[in-house]
């Protein structure tokens, strides 16, 4: 893999682009005590549904902003040492009500916010988020929640630099995950939502509802959809040059929105 | 929300108590309990930070003092919503009376003082109707102090308030951080309609008043296990 992706891009260079700062803030009240001109580094965030091969992209935009110089770390979901394994246990049972496993993921986001994200910025770190407050908003505006409260609750964010959503159809996803795995995930497949008994139907139609929410909440947040569709390597150039652009100060963000 | 529960049509009725540590509220709500309990009425009682399913995060992250005033203020509103969701709903639609000892007023007084912004704190909990009745127990700040101090030398870290860096001694840190509580406290009296009881005095002139207050606000027949008709 690291062979190949040398291959094909030029040779690193040794004087390296320093990313300039940029004016950051928080969607919301942010975190309180947060010193934001204190941030050098940048978040740049993939978003995506499970099977849109945001792990594959992750995987090879680390390797290559490293190739650039710039030390990159890997954040996701459900990773937080407070409540990540609470929070598996917790849906493995199926007995949280929406509100609690709304603020429940909200927990596990703010703590590694605090404890993961903001102090790598801080060291002047590059952090490549998979997944952010977008796909949290996104399940749980399909489950009903208010806007305005999950507005409120995540004004604790601090804005990305770059948000990329990987966008492909409910249809190619449920192909793609049954080339990786056999089994449809419960939770994927919004089968808590009584959308249908069927889990292939199910499926389709939970991850169709949840790429409308996506579209809604890119006007409001406006990231860049990226077309999930085509191959992982046209799908990867993409992305590096935008976050080339991210990177070198020189690409548009449409992040400014508000 | 701005509803009580009353308002928004419920059969049963909730009533939170509120107050520092050491305001005796607790004892003045297990009173209240004992007396709805012998004229057999539904009644049910609810702690703060008592979900099962939220518990061991919030202890791993006290004992390891993993939490910041952020993550503090959403495990305690995840505790919470899982409460009010699956426990207080549902009783108070089966026509319960709800005692809590504790309510998001809690969370407004402490969060705030640990410098979340008073309005993302009450957005968090915007999901939840108000109380029908809830009593304030106001005791002079030493005399809670007091209660505290001289039966549980041992103060937590983050009961103390160690974390907002006040004072490096635990006993002053804790006496700024109930000092800081009991102002925010006041300031919420009129706008939720806190009915202030005066907490200094001896706990059966404040059960008395506690009891009359409830007689009288409540219809307290309709709450019996075994309603009698009038036939």
């Amino acid at each position: 893999m690291s062979a190949l992706s040398a291959q094909k891009s030029p040779t690193p260079p040794n004087s390296i682009v320093l990313p300039p700062r940029t004016k950051r803030r928080f969607y919301g009240d942010g975190i309180p005590g947060v010193e934001l001109d204190k941030i050098a580094g940048k978040l740049i965030v993939i978003e995506g549904a499970d099977g849109s091969g945001r792990s594959t992209q992750i995987t090879r935009l680390v390797e290559w902003m490293e190739g650039c110089g710039h030390a990159t770390i890997q954040v996701g979901l459900k990773r937080s040492t407070l409540v990540s394994e609470e929070l598996d246990r917790a849906q493995q049972g199926n007995v949280l009500s929406r509100t609690t496993l709304s603020l429940f993921y909200a927990t596990d986001f703010a703590d590694q916010l605090e404890n993961m994200i903001l102090p790598s910025l801080r060291a002047g770190m590059m952090v490549l988020a998979d997944r952010y407050i977008y796909t949290l908003m996104a399940r749980d505006l399909v489950r009903g929640m208010d806007e305005e409260w999950l507005k409120n609750l995540y004004g604790v964010a601090l804005v990305p630099d770059g948000v990329f959503y990987l966008n492909v159809s409910p249809e190619e996803l449920v192909q793609r995950t049954f080339q990786k795995k056999v089994a449809l995930d419960y939770w994927e497949s919004g089968m808590d939502l009584g959308l249908s008994r069927d889990m292939f139907d199910s499926f389709l139609k939970y991850q169709a509802l949840v790429e409308q929410q996506f579209k809604r909440l890119q006007t409001n947040y406006g990231f860049d959809i990226i077309d999930g569709h085509r191959s992982a390597d046209m799908v990867f150039a993409e992305l590096q040059q935008r976050i080339e652009g991210v990177l070198s100060g020189t690409g548009k963000s449409a992040l400014s929105v508000t | 929300m701005t509803k009580t529960f009353s308002e928004l049509k419920f059969p049963g009725r909730l009533i939170a108590v509120e107050g520092l540590d050491g305001s005796g509220k607790s004892t003045q709500i297990h009173l209240l309990q004992k007396w709805l309990e012998v004229q057999g009425m539904k009644v049910f009682f609810s702690s703060w930070n008592s979900s099962e399913v939220v518990k061991s995060a919030t202890s791993k992250g006290k004992n390891r003092q993993l939490l910041t005033p952020t993550t503090f203020s959403l495990i305690h509103a995840t505790d919470f919503a899982d409460r009010y969701e699956r426990q207080l709903l549902p009783l108070l639609r089966a026509g319960y009376i709800v005692l809590c000892d504790r309510y998001i007023f809690t969370a407004y007084v402490r969060d705030t003082v640990r410098g979340c912004s008073p309005e993302w704190v009450r957005g968090l909990y915007k999901f939840a109707a108000l109380p029908d009745l809830t009593f304030f127990f106001k005791a002079d700040l030493e005399v809670s102090l007091a209660r505290i101090l001289d039966g549980r030398p041992e103060l937590k870290w983050f009961e103390a308030g160690m974390d907002l860096g006040l004072a490096k001694d635990r006993y002053e840190s804790f006496r700024i951080f109930q000092g800081r509580m009991l102002q925010r406290y006041m300031n919420l009296e009129d706008e939720f309609r806190f009915i202030t009881v005066d907490a200094n005095v001896p706990i059966e002139t404040q059960q008395s008043f506690v009891r009359q207050t409830v007689s009288a606000r409540l219809e307290l027949p309709t709450f019996a296990r075994n309603p009698v008709r009038a036939s």
